[in-house]
């Protein structure tokens, strides 16, 4: 125990936490969709994608959480199912918004000069058009498929990456730290590594965290157009539009589906919100 | 003032050709096949010849050098034509701008909503002196921005329509069929309102003139909406461009939702038909909405803030 935190400290950090139910609530969420993405037989043992014919269009009930759908498929099943396939779709699209937005902004802002100003200019051109209208352009080239559409919705958002991480490069750049390293003879490759990237990549970071939420609701939007996974594949946003013909018969087939989408998406606003700030402020 | 005109227009015209070559890029450049999407090769239509392929690409112009193509389609695209549709062989300007009205009908009524709520929740907001109906209200935009909008739709026709048997499920006709799509748009649009608009109203109440006013004697309506709110709502109107383009863009899912006529439908199904000229001839309208907008903004500023006025001339004449 002496060796642990002092019991001050815990004190703090439990408190924290009990004064946040909805903070703690939110992890939980985001547990467990974690959780059904890398072994959903923990939760649901019915077939998410051969139904039970004897069994369609059934209303919740114990033995189907979120009823059935018009094959006798269990909805609960192909949601905890489909979790896999919209959160990696969702990790994909931000690594891709990070990763190249880190680039492009580390690019601009360090070179500095025409590199700096054809960077910007491109960046500027992405943020004229709608994120959604710029995803829809690069699937129609790329193709359908989870992945493209991954791929599409990160491009679309990678300029307020690019945006943040050059201004981030240009305030760490004037460091006495970066001058006293070139003083000293490291290359600049060394001291971009070495003390620029460290220190300018946090607030990205965070950008990074603030954007799942977006994330999970545009890959979700073009899911549910239909140019995601092909039909038998469940995803969250294609489950939605699944049920879209039976509105009027058997409510729980989009209810529940969207209803996931959208707790997961408030889930992870209110964790990059903690993260952004409440944290450091205790 | 007159001096900033020309150079804006030349800003726009360059963001105008800015797009056309984004999507130029994306578009005809990045792997990927219209053709055989058009053909049908991709699944069970056997019977496509390469020389099939090849006579379709010839007749669309996608055989000669990139720079050709794009040089070609430029000086096109600049006089409004963007090519046929590969799918239906219709003009694809044409054939976005019939699908212009219906979308603006819903976008206009989006908009007058999001701004009609995002206002109000903003206004009494800041303007409540209970704490507690204060955070409810500050948690609705955040609340409005998470909630998917295509499955809001499909809650709003199972509630409206299904259960209360109140407005019509689907289509295009009647203006009580432009309610429900209407709401769904201006949702994420109002959160986005109520947000800035709050915020800005906070900032103006913390400056010294409010308390000066008060002092004055005047009451605090008097002074929310007489003297705050003139002055926050002006940051207010920069917005306007970026919102009529998110709401363009949330008409592709809104009109699929509600079976609705519009650019959004035509955008969907040109995509999935990967049918390159219309997804163009849309994206480049997109960018013209916002540049046009973002344009009258610039020259309204400085007309309902003649503090404005002064600086866009002292800018001008510095040459900045």
């Amino acid at each position: 125990m002496s060796s642990l935190a002092p019991p001050n400290a815990v004190r703090q950090e439990l408190g924290f936490y009990l004064r946040r139910p909805g903070l703690v609530l939110s992890g939980a969420v985001i547990v467990f969709v974690l959780l059904c993405a890398v072994a959903p037989e923990l939760f649901t043992s019915q077939d998410p994608i051969a139904g039970v014919p004897a069994e369609r269009l059934q209303g919740p009930s114990a033995a189907h959480l979120f009823g059935t759908d018009e094959t006798g498929r269990d909805v609960f099943a192909r949601v905890v199912h489909g979790a896999a396939l919209s959160l990696r779709a969702t990790v994909l699209s931000v690594l891709v918004s990070l990763i190249a937005g880190a680039a492009l902004g580390l690019l601009a802002g360090s070179r500095g000069g025409w590199v700096d100003s054809l960077v910007m200019r491109v960046v500027d051109v992405l943020q004229s058009v709608p994120s959604i209208l710029l995803s829809l352009a690069l699937v129609t080239a790329l193709g359908f498929g989870t992945t493209n559409v991954a791929i599409a919705v990160g491009v679309a958002n990678l300029a307020t990456f690019a945006r943040l991480m050059r201004a981030e490069v240009l305030r760490v750049r004037t460091g006495v730290f970066v001058e006293a390293a070139r003083a000293a003879g490291v290359r600049w490759t060394g001291v971009l590594a070495r003390h620029i990237l460290p220190n300018s990549l946090g607030p990205v970071l965070v950008l990074a965290t603030l954007s799942f939420g977006t994330a999970v609701l545009e890959v979700s939007a073009l899911s549910f157009l239909g140019y995601g996974a092909t039909p038998p594949t469940p995803e969250w946003g294609s489950l939605v539009a699944g049920g879209r013909g039976f509105l009027a018969t058997a409510w729980w087939m989009t209810t529940f589906p969207g209803l996931t989408v959208a707790a997961v998406v408030l889930a992870t606003n209110r964790i990059s919100r903690a993260l952004d700030g409440e944290r450091r402020l205790g | 003032m007159t001096n900033g005109v020309p150079r804006r227009l030349a800003q726009a015209v360059v963001v105008l050709w800015a797009a056309f070559t984004l999507s130029f890029v994306i578009l005809y450049l990045l792997p990927g096949d219209a053709v055989l999407a058009k053909l049908g090769g991709g699944e069970g239509g056997s019977t496509v010849t390469a020389a099939d392929v090849a006579r379709e690409r010839a007749a669309l112009g996608l055989d000669d050098p990139v720079v050709v193509q794009y040089g070609k389609r430029l000086v096109a695209a600049a006089q409004g034509d963007f090519g046929r549709s590969i799918a239906t062989g219709e003009d694809a300007t044409t054939l976005v701008l019939n699908a212009l009205p219906s979308t603006l009908s819903i976008t206009g009524l989006g908009l007058l909503f999001a701004v009609v709520f995002g206002g109000a929740i903003a206004i009494l907001g800041t303007y409540t002196r209970s704490r507690l109906l204060s955070q409810f209200l500050a948690s609705l935009p955040p609340l409005g921005n998470s909630l998917p909008p295509f499955w809001v739709g499909l809650m709003l026709i199972q509630v409206f329509s299904f259960d209360l048997g109140l407005v019509p499920a689907l289509g295009s006709d009647g203006f009580s069929s432009l309610v429900l799509p209407a709401v769904t748009l201006a949702l994420p649009t109002g959160a986005i309102i109520g947000q800035v608009l709050a915020k800005s109203l906070r900032t103006q109440l913390d400056e010294p003139y409010v308390e000066v006013v008060l002092a004055k004697g005047a009451g605090r309506a008097r002074v929310h909406f007489g003297h705050v709110l003139r002055n926050a709502a002006l940051p207010a109107l920069t917005l306007v461009g970026v919102l009529a383009g998110n709401l363009l863009a949330g008409s592709v899912i809104t009109e699929s939702v509600f079976s609705r006529d519009g650019i959004g439908r035509v955008t969907a199904s040109a995509v999935s038909a990967q049918d390159i000229p219309v997804v163009q001839a849309v994206i480049v309208l997109a960018a013209l909405f916002f540049v046009v907008l973002n344009l009258v903004v610039d020259l309204l500023y400085p007309v309902l803030d003649p503090r404005l006025a002064g600086r866009v001339t002292a800018k001008a004449v510095s040459g900045v």
